[in-house]
């Protein structure tokens, strides 16, 4: 009796070649609607705060230009969210902020990745005793105190937006840093990887062809959900006088300006903290589509 | 090689995992003893069947065998060449010889590459093959383990277990090995699956003159397959012998009672038997009990049982070896 | 009247691919103190109809398409949730295939063994202590006392087994579902289980409804077998009358492929192809693709089982029109 083998698809109409992991992971993050809408408000904000930190004059004021004679004024024609009470039109300052605050999200989840991978990798793929030592600095420093910490190095350094990206990456590397070595040990223990030892490849190949892909799944994840952190953060410091100056205009420190006078003006606090709120969600959306989307379908049929 | 000297020869095979207590400064408390003492020599060609339950240390004893983890002691010749100090380069070019299928087929295969990347690479390991031939040879292979064309392209989460067993089984042909140890490669697929691999293995096996090593705790699958079975009983073999022996002849009351306890799907045979039951469950490697390993739940156990270890040693005529200290009385002729 | 009736179940999964229809049209019967085996190999299945029949689906994704389950008069598939937790536990049992899972890993066993006899029976809990530990003997669980106070952890699989099954059946129940019971155990211990099983049964003189993928298992265990193919009902007879008068073909290749009784050497006899896929199944029988004795009507008409012989009912259309000029 001949064996005749169909494979079959969970997409039966499907002839051409099939869905490489990613283009897989983008289709499935597509239908994903609360995470497209987080992606799309992600490229909204971050193309106008581009957009206004090249144009300064996009909504014909820019960030810094004080009106005094018009004080703090709510909403209207001229200013579609008002003003501040040093005439500044909010809306600039808001576009600007967000321009900030997502580069300092970016640049900061940037250095927090890259000291996580490192340290987090030969972490995992070492294990043993190398590992056990490592972890236990990793858990250590979690417990200084993040705030006491950054505002020594900002007292001992000053103030600059750099030192800021690195104080707030220096923190968030630890989370990351358990992540990926978590993510090491399991793929590690893999039986693929066992199969691969066991056709004689060499380390080095077993690591970049076949541990790092399948690594590289929960990174973005957490990457992702990173950034709405550092942002927080950022504001967090902002708020307390320690991050960003005016006149520069982050959302922190729109926040603690509309704060201070929320009885009487609340529109300066209302704005900006919706627009950190929305972003928030977005990347937190974005981020759990992602994990949904790129999640290895690689189980049971 | 030398004349006379087996394929695959196993002497006094042991691997010991240390168990260790305290934190910083941790010192050995005890070790759970997986292999403990095997001997065995394979014909080339031959089909060698290893059964047992679980914690016999079946599955520890297939990869140490292919140096997947270092032996406690003991060694492993593989025409003539010794296995067990090769480390390194060394070793990653002798993997070529000796090969491995897995028992997951949703786990051993790599999620993230076609078949063919993965056929490719296993075929690229350990020589140079000119691009231009990487398809053909490819396609012939899947062919082989009789997998169309259009798997080429297909990523393994497309398959059914059944298919990517297959493809597991050409990645090991790929680089052509000499001698392949199958652990449980049938036991997480549908029954009407199995057979399929189970033919293919067996058609493979004498068309490529492959040595295999087939591990599994179904002996009614290694019955069909192998032309000798070992049985395993926490870290030693109990049983040696022809399959037929073996199922029909059992010489140690372990294996008696394994076969016993095999259900017949034949509804009047089933209810004629008569069953051997052991008592307790099968014990942890890490306390093994003094002397025989199996006393604890033989049914046959005399004091002397628990001070003398047996060895594996021939009975009879037919090649058959038996570790039991009274095998005479356990089998009347 | 049989002690439960089930006619015409059907559950499908609504899922983000798709509807898989899982069960379809199953209809069977279980008289008192009878047991039955349930065959079949993954995705037949044979699971999700008990788990229906106990009311463990869950709804969404899960939903009954329709059909009743009638046990002693009352529909389990229709009452209110209240008279289900009556019979849940007390008249009907289940017990699973990792007994791991099953049991409540923070509790001691003893707590879990008494629970089911603190909730359906009015007993205090010095009785029930007293119960639980009777059970755990005829069970065959040595050092019962000592044994109450430790956690599942502490236990080995057929241990753990043990004391699943001294739970489900501490209230003496009318029914006992296994699902799969043995399959993750070793081979000796699998034979003990099933040796335990079978001596409750017929102490208690309780049905069994045995699910297992393993012919050997439900051969030596169970009056009547069932043989479940892609949600449908291909063959059920009586245990004898399925192995050796067999009225299905998917039965028939079932059988032969398994190497237990083919002779060495010769090449096992296989089922080419897969099974179909559930979310779309093919039309008329769905074992029409792979059968080999298929004709072109397999493929068009739907299906049903019928009584061909005293007893013994089968899919099969060609069987059918043989034996009924249908």
């Amino acid at each position: 009796m001949s064996e005749s083998i169909s494979i079959t698809t969970t997409q039966p109409a499907q002839t051409a070649a099939s869905p490489s992991f990613w283009q897989d992971a983008r289709h499935r993050l597509w239908k994903n609607k609360l995470a497209v809408f987080g992606l799309v408000v992600v490229c909204v904000l971050g193309a106008l705060s581009l957009a206004s930190y090249l144009w300064p004059n996009l909504t014909g004021y820019t960030y810094a230009r004080q009106d005094l004679t018009l004080g703090p004024a709510p909403p209207s024609h001229a200013h579609w969210l008002g003003t501040d009470a040093l005439g500044r039109d909010l809306l600039a300052r808001l576009l600007y902020g967000g321009g900030i605050s997502l580069t300092v999200g970016l640049y900061a989840t940037g250095v927090s990745l890259i000291i996580g991978v490192i340290y987090g990798a030969i972490s995992g793929f070492a294990g043993g005793k190398v590992d056990s030592v490592m972890m236990r600095i990793v858990d250590i420093l979690y417990a200084l105190p993040f705030v006491i910490f950054v505002i020594l190095i900002m007292v001992f350094f000053g103030q600059s937006l750099v030192l800021m990206f690195i104080a707030i990456g220096a923190v968030e590397w630890l989370t990351m840093a358990r992540i990926v070595r978590g993510q090491v040990m399991a793929v590690k223990r893999q039986e693929f990887v066992e199969a691969a030892h066991a056709l004689g490849l060499s380390e080095a190949r077993i690591i970049f062809q076949h541990i790092v892909p399948n690594l590289l799944g929960p990174i973005i994840v957490y990457a992702t959900l990173t950034m709405p952190e550092v942002i927080l953060l950022e504001s967090f410091l902002s708020f307390l006088g320690l991050g960003v100056q005016p006149p520069q205009s982050s959302w922190g420190v729109l926040i603690k300006e509309g704060a201070d006078v929320m009885q009487e003006y609340p529109w300066l606090l209302i704005y900006p903290a919706a627009a950190m709120a929305l972003t928030l969600f977005s990347l937190n959306f974005l981020g759990d589509g992602l994990r949904d989307a790129l999640d290895v379908r690689g189980s049971k049929d | 090689m030398n004349p006379g000297e087996a394929f695959l020869e196993v002497r006094d095979l042991k691997t010991h995992f240390p168990v260790n207590k305290g934190l910083l400064f941790s010192r050995r408390v005890g070790a759970v003893k997986a292999v403990d003492g095997v001997s065995l020599s394979l014909r080339q060609g031959e089909i060698l069947g290893l059964v047992g339950e679980s914690g016999c240390g079946k599955s520890t004893l297939g990869r140490t065998i292919l140096q997947l983890i270092h032996p406690t002691a003991g060694t492993v010749r593989l025409e003539g060449r010794e296995l067990t100090d090769l480390r390194g380069a060394t070793l990653r070019r002798a993997r070529a010889a000796f090969q491995m299928v897995f028992q997951d087929p949703f786990a051993s295969l790599n999620p993230r590459m076609t078949v063919f990347d993965a056929l490719a690479e296993a075929m690229q390991t350990h020589r140079r093959i000119p691009r231009e031939e990487l398809p053909g040879r490819i396609g012939a292979l899947l062919e082989k383990v009789g997998l169309p064309p259009q798997a080429l392209r297909r990523y393994p989460h497309e398959f059914s277990g059944g298919q990517r067993q297959r493809i597991a089984i050409a990645r090991a042909l790929a680089v052509e090995p000499k001698l392949l140890v199958a652990d449980e490669p049938v036991s997480a697929l549908d029954v009407s699956i199995q057979a399929q691999i189970i033919n293919l293995l067996a058609r493979l096996s004498r068309e490529m003159g492959l040595t295999l090593l087939f591990i599994s705790h179904d002996l009614s699958v290694v019955k069909h397959i192998a032309d000798r079975i070992a049985v395993m009983y926490l870290g030693r073999i109990v049983e040696l012998g022809s399959a037929t022996s073996v199922i029909e002849k059992p010489l140690h009351p372990y294996t008696k009672a394994l076969i016993s306890a095999v259900p017949i799907p034949d509804p009047r045979r089933e209810a004629q038997r008569a069953r051997i039951l052991l008592p307790g469950d099968p014990p942890s490697p890490l306390n093994p009990p003094p002397g025989c390993p199996f006393h604890p739940r033989c049914l046959y156990a005399e004091p002397r049982c628990s001070e003398i270890v047996p060895k594996l040693e021939p009975f009879g005529a037919g090649g058959a070896e038996v570790s039991c200290i009274r095998a005479k009385d356990v089998n009347p002729p | 009247m049989s002690l439960l009736n089930v006619e015409k179940l059907s559950t499908s999964f609504h899922t983000r691919n798709g509807v898989v229809r899982a069960v379809r049209d199953v209809s069977f019967q279980l008289e008192r103190g009878e047991t039955l085996g349930i065959v079949g190999e993954s995705g037949s299945g044979k699971s999700v109809t008990c788990y229906s029949i106990m009311g463990l689906i869950p709804q969404p994704p899960g939903r009954i398409e329709g059909g009743r389950a009638m046990f002693d008069g009352v529909d389990l598939l229709a009452c209110s949730h209240g008279k289900l937790n009556s019979i849940r536990g007390r008249r009907i049992s289940m017990i699973f295939q990792d007994a791991m899972t099953s049991l409540n890993p923070f509790l001691r066993i003893g707590e879990q063994l008494i629970e089911p006899l603190l909730i359906h029976e009015k007993i205090n809990r010095n009785d029930a202590i007293a119960r639980a530990l009777h059970m755990l003997n005829a069970a065959g669980i040595p050092e019962a006392e000592t044994r109450m106070n430790m956690y599942p952890h502490e236990f080995s699989g057929g241990m753990r087994q043990r004391v699943m099954i001294a739970m489900a059946l501490i209230t003496k129940p009318d029914l006992l579902i296994a699902d799969e019971p043995t399959t993750a155990l070793d081979v000796t211990v699998q034979a003990q289980i099933l040796e335990l099983i079978q001596k409750m049964q017929r102490e208690l003189g309780m049905a069994v409804i045995l699910v297992s993928h393993d012919l050997g298992v439900v051969s030596g265990f169970c009056d009547r077998v069932m043989v479940m193919y892609a949600g449908q009902v291909m063959e059920s007879a009586r245990t004898d009358d399925l192995f050796y008068d067999t009225k299905h073909p998917y039965t028939r290749a079932l059988r032969q492929s398994i190497p237990a009784l083919q002779m060495k050497g010769q090449e096992l006899h296989t089922i080419p192809g897969q099974p179909p896929d559930m979310l779309c199944p093919p039309p008329g029988c769905p074992f029409a693709p792979r059968c080999e004795r298929a004709v072109d009507y397999c493929a068009r008409e739907e299906i049903r089982l019928l009584e061909v012989a005293p007893n013994h009912a089968t899919a099969c259309l060609r069987v059918q029109k043989e034996k009924l000029a249908v």
